[in-house]
């Protein structure tokens, strides 16, 4: 056996390959090669390690050493003193991973890590996405195993039901309970589905899951299948992630090459196949019935329930449909019990969550955490602060779904049935971090775009109720609205709330009403003061130049793309408002910070 | 994939390939000194060697690792043996013989080589 003495992962998920890992691991791949040692010493590409910041990532094992925004040039340097001199880099580790002593400790007792527990995420960062055989060495396809070999579907089911794991895409229906209906259902044909159409803009959880840890869903989708006494599985995926898709596709391949896909899997006479449906990136098809249509190769477009997937899902027949997230915990609560799994978080959520982590927040990225730990363990420890010394203003879970949570609320547990309370919700997994320089009103306003854009027009209260929402917002915005308009708009909200045919329309009021029920006096402000409190929105800002401070230096003048600037060399410049866009362009380039933006 | 056994075979024999990477917590290390020193002093076939003989004997909670100059220069190659609850213990003057006897004795007998000890250099001295 040749003897490896050393490892590298570089982390190959969409974040990683975007900064760059590709030219790192040719890098790598030649500056082992150079000094001779590419015999002892492996490159992994994984999935993502979740601090996608600091991409891309490399870490060395044994020693566990964590190098953070490698750049191709570094690799020489790591190459030929870490991996042929035994001394680490410390000029490349994460900051954080550096004691004050100067030791170096070890990932887990980092901030970012020491609150996260990972269970849907075990093997992200860890194993070799692409090889099924290191999947397995993590005790991978071991639960499909004893599920084949030693459990009936019913015992599965209960298993699944007792761990109280709910659905991670948004709902939170008990899984469970979806299981034992679709199980139940009549039907000579039975599917089993996974929702990997992530969209929600800042969501990169399932995508993570798929890139890192494609097998875990393959397994758990068999599990599924062999529980609800289906034959034949789809994954819906977007065309959008190419990586997701291609690990994806090998993983399969491999799966049926290991025998572990097809027919008399372990040697019984379950047969299971799998196939991936590519979707095109609308939004809608996210919900459950606009995935079947589309899957079924129609226009994704949603039709009413009842009927539930469960009784008539693709091609009329009963289809158990689960989110990628969902399906990454079942092999570990089949392996390690349903108790095990049933400690972990709070009373009605239980089990941990991965949230793709954004916005104005120091550690960008993705983590996974038990459910019930606070918004402030999340912004303040795990997530490192608001950059700048801002203040953190609110965040918003769930994406154009949800709604946002203020910063008088941030002692508030991450659960279900928490945020439901407080007129947010758990969504699939976005957590959009905002300081104090957001306005609440354009954030609604952002949101509602997005809707508009991705509503199908199948139903009249969402296709024409979000643009009459958009338009007020604007209005709003642009500094002409009335307090009838935001008395209008809570209307129109409750009204396409409870009209609406889908999850969709249904949802995409949460924003405007989650901001109007917490950030109420900024609406007001842009009404009757027109003023935008966080000096965001354009229409109700103006530049001014401070006569005092001004040293008529001309840069300002100089700088301005509209020539809005006059004034003569030695005295005060004076900024045209009617010509002014208002870009900021002056007031950044003032050397004497006497511009000043009043809002 | 026909039965159970089959697949723990897959599990064990890529277990041993991906082992570098499990979190093992406490197990005992063994820190080869590899800077330009050491590796002039000849630490790479002494390192490959405890590599190799960890591996033989399929001693799992075993970690080798690589390090820096640990600043007896003269003395290289320079091995250090961490075992948990045990005072650390320095080797000197390495030899691909020496690592194989030292996995032998003192990681898997408790019986720590103090002939090849820093101390033991030291006293001849």
């Amino acid at each position: 056996m040749e003897l490896v003495r050393s490892h590298v992962l570089v982390c190959g998920g969409t974040g990683c390959t975007s900064s760059g890992c590709e030219k790192i691991i040719k890098e790598m791949e030649n500056q082992l090669k150079k000094n001779n040692l590419d015999k002892e010493i492996r490159v992994i590409k994984t999935g993502c390690f979740g601090l996608c910041a600091l991409g891309p990532i490399v870490i060395v094992y044994p020693e566990g050493a964590f190098y953070s925004m490698v750049k191709p040039e570094d690799v020489q340097e790591i190459v030929e003193e870490h991996l042929l001199k035994g001394r680490i880099v410390k000029r490349l580790l994460y900051d954080e991973t550096i004691e004050e002593d100067d030791t170096v400790k070890s990932l887990n007792e980092v901030d970012f890590y020491k609150k996260q527990m990972r269970v849907a995420l075990r093997n992200c960062g860890v194993i070799n996405p692409e090889n099924i055989e290191e999947y397995i060495a993590f005790d991978g396809y071991k639960a499909l195993g004893k599920v084949l070999t030693e459990m009936t579907p019913e015992q599965v089911i209960d298993t699944i039901k007792k761990s109280g794991l709910r659905g991670r895409g948004g709902g939170g229906f008990p899984t469970g309970l979806k299981w034992e209906f679709t199980a139940k259902a009549q039907g000579d044909q039975k599917y089993v589905a996974c929702n990997a159409d992530e969209g929600d803009p800042g969501a990169f959880m399932d995508r993570s899951v798929l890139e890192g840890d494609p097998h875990s869903v393959i397994e758990a989708m068999a599990i599924a299948a062999y529980a609800v006494g289906a034959n034949q599985g789809y994954i819906y995926v977007r065309a959008e992630y190419p990586i997701a898709v291609s690990r994806l596709k090998i993983a399969i391949a491999q799966a049926k090459e290991y025998g572990l896909l097809g027919q008399n899997i372990f040697g019984t006479d379950f047969n299971f196949d799998l196939e991936i449906r590519l979707g095109a990136g609308a939004f809608v098809c996210g919900e459950e019935t606009a995935l079947m249509t589309s899957v079924e190769g129609h226009r994704g477009e949603p039709r009413p329930r009842p009927p539930f997937p469960a009784v008539k899902g693709l091609w009329g027949k009963p289809t158990l449909l689960n989110n990628v997230e969902t399906y990454a915990n079942i092999p570990m609560i089949i392996l390690k019990g349903a108790e095990w799994f049933a400690s972990i978080g709070t009373e009605k959520s239980k089990g941990t969550k991965v949230f793709a982590l954004g916005g104005k927040i120091q550690n960008t990225g993705l983590v996974e955490i038990p459910m019930g730990t606070t918004l402030r363990e999340i912004v303040e420890e795990i997530g490192g602060g608001i950059p700048n010394g801002k203040k953190f203003k609110a965040a918003q879970t769930g994406g154009p779904s949800g709604g946002c949570i203020p910063a008088d609320l941030i002692d508030t547990p991450i659960d279900y049935d928490s945020l439901i309370s407080i007129g947010s919700m758990m969504g699939s997994g976005g957590l959009i971090i905002m300081d104090e320089d957001t306005c609440m009103v354009d954030i609604a306003k952002f949101f509602l775009e997005f809707t508009v854009d991705e509503s199908c027009g199948k139903c009249s209260p969402c296709r024409i109720g979000t643009k009459r929402m958009l338009e007020i917002l604007e209005k709003i915005t642009n500094g002409n609205g009335t307090m009838e308009d935001i008395e209008n708009l809570e209307i129109l909200c409750k009204n396409v709330k409870s009209s609406a045919l889908c999850g969709l329309g249904q949802t995409a009021p949460n924003p405007i009403l989650s901001t109007l029920r917490y950030f109420k006096d900024e609406y007001i402000a842009h009404v009757q003061d027109k003023k935008c409190p966080a000096g965001v929105c354009k229409s109700l800002l103006a530049y001014t130049i401070d006569a005092g401070l001004c040293k008529g230096c001309g840069i300002c003048a100089k700088q301005c793309p509209v020539n809005a600037i006059s004034g003569e060399r030695k005295n005060p410049y004076k900024i045209d408002t009617e010509k002014c866009i208002k870009c900021g362009v002056c007031m950044e380039k003032c050397p004497f910070k006497a511009i000043f933006k009043n809002h | 994939m026909k039965s159970l056994a089959e697949l723990e075979e897959i599990r064990k024999r890529t277990l041993e390939k991906v082992n570098l990477r499990k979190d093992r917590g406490e197990g005992i290390r063994v820190v080869v000194g590899m800077a330009t020193c050491g590796i002039a002093a000849g630490a790479r076939p002494v390192l490959n060697a405890f590599m190799e003989e960890v591996a033989k004997r399929n001693l799992k909670n075993v970690t080798v690792a690589q390090t820096g100059c640990i600043g007896v220069c003269r003395l290289e190659p320079v091995v250090e043996v961490y075992i948990p609850g045990q005072e650390k213990v320095t080797y000197v003057k390495m030899t691909p013989e020496k690592a194989v006897q030292i996995v032998n004795e003192h990681i898997v007998n408790n019986k720590p080589c103090i002939q090849y000890t820093i101390g033991a250099a030291e006293k001849r001295n």
